[in-house]
């Protein structure tokens, strides 16, 4: 469902950010790609939701060659795919509800489903209980789950994860990690980046390493070995 | 789907407008200030109007006949004079009245009324007062009344004089400088104005800039552009109308000082007075200013978050 075609990045100040990247993603997969900071870990998933364009290459979406969505179809295209970063990027002046509710009134969900699924997905992170609190009253893992509350509501064909455990201490990892195999179960491809060896060890699912923009190895059952 | 983005749209940026009290309250604070330089110049403008047209109904030319002259002749140059474009009204004072008018105002001074009623005959001759619609019209007023030798019907002149030569460039100067001063005025208008909505869009900026990160969140989510903008703008109306709402409020008491203090000092213009006749007017445009900024200055500042 995800195909990388010989994809370069060279930024505008002439770092080199990928270099001939070429690999897909099968449906309800579980790849996690690994990799030193500045491996183009990063900008693999910027190009995948389309913040960046390849220098050359292309990147495609389900037989959808992503870099020729117009502006105003960017938007609809992002809905199909859940994101969760290091640093959760909740909206601080709307409460988990309505944080939650955001990313459904945005794809244009009506009010009676958003009053539905906000719960149940709350639910199935186990935050029922901070549905009203605000995203600094939370902690680092609870405002992670938010974050992944909201990235799945939508119920998108894909879920990213940028270092989503790399603010977290080691229970809330395996928490979150646990969570995303639970959406992996249900029929949801995850892709995942990570700096965490316990993290992908546990795992035992598919590892792309990266180093200095390459692919250095593809493991289907792959352990943490950079 | 219109119908309920714009309904979300709307509740979410009056949260907005709330949740950020503190940025909201200095944007508000900023935007009154605008408001009030806008609405001070609606009193400038219109305490220099008032001003302009109690000078310019002052100056006037007058033109004095001769004793002999007969009040048909007269009359008959007051038809012609009124006919003439430039002439706004002429006013007729006979030689009776005139002497009554002198009288009145000499009325505490005996030694010239004592040698007025030594005199056999009324001294003073009738007098034609001539108004022009504009002030630099005086001179091809003054020029038409040269060139019409204007004589009687017993083929003697019957015009003493005319005083424009005398105030001739006392008038000259006086368009002069009511044509400048109003230029300047509507220039510096236009800079000040120009200044406070700059100063409003900046601060506007500053207050979105402080959103950015919120930004680029809604649309990774996937919101489309205008739904990301929709709120900005709505609270930049709403910073419009509450600045608005209080600028009036301020403008009362000021406005009421104003004319209170303003009364003795000049006569024709209360700035209470014409606060409270025009206050419609005033309303339309300090209100329809301020939601227009604030929307205008909100949407061209989330613009550019939403380049890609």
């Amino acid at each position: 469902m995800i195909y990388f075609d010989k994809v370069s990045k060279v930024y505008a100040d002439q770092s080199i950010a990928l270099q001939d990247v070429t690999f897909s993603v099968e449906p309800q997969e579980f790849v996690s790609i690994v990799g030193h900071s500045g491996a183009g870990k990063t900008t693999l998933l910027k190009l995948l939701l389309a913040e960046e364009s390849p220098s050359d290459g292309r990147v495609f979406f389900e037989s959808v060659d992503i870099q020729s969505l117009k502006n105003r179809e960017v938007p609809k295209y992002r809905r199909k795919i859940g994101v969760v970063f290091q640093d959760f990027r909740l909206l601080p002046n709307k409460n988990v509800y309505e944080n939650i509710a955001f990313s459904m009134e945005a794809a244009g969900r009506s009010d009676e489903e958003i009053e539905s699924d906000v719960p149940h997905v709350l639910d199935l992170v186990d935050l029922s209980k901070k549905i009203w609190n605000f995203p600094h009253e939370l902690s680092g893992g609870e405002k992670q789950r938010v974050a992944i509350a909201r990235a799945i509501v939508n119920q998108p064909d894909i879920i990213i994860a940028d270092e989503p455990t790399g603010n977290l201490d080691p229970v809330n990892t395996f928490d979150i990690v646990q969570i995303l195999k639970k959406i992996n179960d249900l029929g949801t491809t995850v892709i995942l980046t990570t700096h965490n060896k316990g993290v992908i060890d546990s795992l035992g699912r598919r590892v792309i390493s990266m180093e200095n923009g390459r692919i250095v190895r593809d493991d289907k059952e792959g352990r943490y070995t950079i | 789907m219109i119908w309920v983005d714009t309904k979300r749209i709307i509740k979410s940026g009056f949260f907005n407008f709330s949740r950020n009290a503190f940025v909201s309250l200095s944007s508000v604070l900023v935007m009154i200030i605008t408001l009030s330089v806008i609405c001070s110049l609606i009193f400038i403008s219109a305490f220099l109007n008032t001003s302009l047209d109690t000078i310019k109904s002052k100056v006037d030319v007058n033109v004095y006949f001769t004793r002999a002259a007969q009040e048909s002749d007269i009359q008959q140059m007051q038809k012609t004079l009124e006919a003439l474009p430039e002439v706004l009204s002429t006013t007729y004072v006979s030689r009776e009245q005139a002497l009554q008018d002198f009288k009145d105002r000499h009325e505490n001074d005996q030694f010239t009324l004592q040698a007025l009623n030594e005199l056999d005959d009324n001294p003073l001759g009738a007098v034609l007062n001539i108004k022009a619609k504009d002030p630099s019209q005086y001179e091809s007023i003054a020029q038409f009344l040269d060139s019409k030798a204007i004589v009687g019907s017993d083929g003697v002149s019957i015009v003493d004089k005319v005083n424009f030569n005398q105030n001739r460039v006392a008038i000259e100067q006086l368009s002069r400088i009511i044509s400048s001063a109003s230029k300047l005025g509507s220039i510096l208008t236009l800079l000040l104005v120009f200044i406070s909505v700059m100063i409003t869009l900046n601060t506007i900026r500053l207050a979105i800039y402080v959103s950015r990160e919120e930004i680029s969140v809604m649309r990774l989510v996937g919101a489309s552009n205008y739904y990301v903008r929709g709120p900005f703008v709505v609270v930049g109306t709403i910073y419009g109308a509450v600045s608005g709402v209080l600028t009036l409020l301020l403008f009362y008491p000021i406005t009421y000082y104003l004319g209170e203090s303003s009364r003795s000092l000049y006569i024709g213009f209360n700035a209470f007075a014409y606060y409270t006749q025009n206050f419609g007017q005033i309303f339309l445009i300090i209100m329809a200013s301020g939601m227009l900024i604030g929307a205008i200055s909100s949407y061209l500042a989330v613009r550019k978050y939403l380049k890609t």
